[in-house]
């Protein structure tokens, strides 16, 4: 118990503290995190819609491969992506391995087939309700994709809040690809292993703290413009 | 969707913008110099006298001579001489120096089922646990640290892959990792003593064996071979290796102080190697 209260001790005064230092590394897990989000929700929508629109062979196939690989293990991207960005990998001469972009690459890896999957799963079942009535009105499943997201936002911010979750919650990747390095690729998950390593337990349980309470944060608002959304669509 | 795809374009420059200074090199290191502060105590000054930023990805020995042998790195600090000496031999370093010392020390429950403590003999101690068949916590990582213990089990005579998963058990993680575990099985671990000095969750373990020449720790650095991967930022990488070992980063090395107690001891010889 002593643990827990000295943790939340921690947490308050890191904080408090308004601590430079603590604040870059919150700001890069932001950046990271956002920006593979926002990455994979622009490739993951419209291939998720596409999916559960079209008829293809192997779509069922597809669907089985998109549905499993929202279990991918995140230090199974991380190697794979940093054998890839290595100098002795494919990709070594772009100069990427140890930078937040590596970091964004992997979590994109990560995030998409969650967004993909679950835009899948929504827009299929949007599509057999209006089916009838798009056709008619002459739309076919090309021009359904973008009224069916549409119609669907309120929903899929949830799979798009699925993402983030995966992205910022996870270490096993970012920090193969990142290196964890002070002011360049530090980021919350990868300073909590780091100060566990340290044997600083309650200040890694004051971080993880700080990022559920970052993680809240950004579901209240994600609700709030859900929300808002509703009650216009009302 | 066009303001769409410049809104992706631009945050990817966010994201990217950190790499337009191409004034750093990366520094591929262990876990203890990381852990206990050294590095971010000598960094900050050479940074401010050569304006050259140091990226250090800590890492076991092991996974750091992988990763400068694949170019991923432009200076390697690690210790483990011998296999030091064969990255150079091989090709992959241009020459190794001697930068700084400090010790193992067998950390262990101060219940001691094992009675070593007060041991200078390391292989006698190690002895005594596996004759108990005390819980000892290993590395199991390749790095520094488990090549120095598998070498004295070996002098030891005990053949600890039998007993793997019995008293002798692997973590296969860092040194902070595996003392944190080592501590929660009541566990005799050895580490280096600077990690352990700066380790801050050390409950009721306390230092038992100390003070054996085998013990002795020796850390070096290299400057990745040019001639290997052309990318290598050879002069920036020369003068972090000649800041080191001159006067200036042995100075500060010796400097270097937690709790009262001095963790790396400097030893370079210059204009020798």
């Amino acid at each position: 118990m002593d643990y827990l209260a000295a943790a939340f001790q921690a947490a308050f005064e890191l904080i408090v503290s308004f601590d430079a230092d603590l604040w870059e590394i919150v700001a890069l897990s932001l950046r990271v995190s956002l920006t593979a989000v926002l990455i994979a929700a622009l490739i993951g929508l419209p291939l998720g819609a596409a999916v559960a629109l079209f008829a293809f062979p192997g779509r069922g196939a597809l669907i089985v491969l998109l549905n499993a690989l929202m279990g991918l293990p995140p230090v199974v991207v991380g190697l794979v992506v940093y054998l890839f960005l290595s100098r002795a990998g494919p990709l070594g001469v772009l100069n990427l391995l140890f930078s937040p972009t590596a970091m964004i690459i992997a979590q994109v890896i990560l995030v998409l087939p969650i967004v993909a999957a679950l835009t899948r799963q929504v827009i299929e079942d949007l599509w057999s309700e209006y089916r009838e009535q798009l056709v008619s009105l002459g739309a076919g499943p090309a021009r359904a994709i973008p009224t069916l997201l549409w119609d669907g936002r309120v929903t899929l911010v949830t799979a798009i809040l699925a993402g983030f979750g995966r992205a910022s919650a996870e270490v096993g990747a970012v920090m193969i690809v990142g290196g964890n390095i002070d002011h360049v690729t530090r980021v919350m998950t990868t300073t909590i292993a780091l100060e566990t390593s340290k044997g600083a337990l309650p200040l890694a349980l004051g971080l993880g703290i700080l990022l559920l309470l970052l993680t809240l944060l950004i579901n209240a608002a994600a609700e709030g413009v859900r929300r808002y959304a509703r009650a216009r669509l009302a | 969707m066009k303001t769409l795809l410049a809104f992706v374009a631009a945050a990817m420059l966010v994201a990217t913008g950190v790499q337009a200074d191409d004034k750093f090199i990366t520094v591929a290191s262990t876990t203890s110099t990381k852990n206990s502060g050294l590095l971010d105590f000598l960094l900050p000054t050479f940074q401010e006298e050569t304006g050259i930023e140091v990226r250090v990805v800590a890492v076991g020995t092991g996974k750091a001579l992988q990763q400068a042998r694949d170019g991923d790195a432009d200076v390697l600090l690690v210790h483990a001489k011998a296999r030091e000496e064969k990255f150079v031999e091989e090709g992959f370093g241009v020459e190794r120096f001697d930068v700084m010392y400090n010790d193992f020390v067998v950390v262990g429950p101060a219940g001691d089922p094992a009675g070593v403590a007060g041991k200078r003999d390391a292989a006698a101690a190690l002895t005594m646990i596996a004759e108990t068949e005390s819980v000892f916590a290993s590395r199991g990582d390749d790095s520094g640290t488990h090549t120095k213990e598998r070498n004295l089990w070996a002098a030891a005579g005990v053949d600890v892959e039998a007993a793997s998963g019995t008293w002798y058990r692997e973590t296969g993680s860092g040194m902070g990792a595996t003392l944190n575990t080592g501590i929660g099985m009541g566990a005799y671990v050895l580490t280096d003593r600077a990690t352990w000095i700066s380790f801050e969750n050390k409950a009721d373990h306390e230092v038992l064996v100390e003070g054996d020449p085998e013990l002795f720790n020796q850390y070096g650095v290299i400057l990745v071979n040019p001639e290997k991967h052309p990318h290598v930022k050879a002069d920036m990488g020369q003068s972090f290796v000649d800041w080191l070992t001159g006067d200036a980063g042995q100075g500060l090395i010796a400097d270097y102080e937690l709790n009262d107690q001095q963790l790396f001891f400097p030893n370079a010889k210059k204009g020798e190697s």
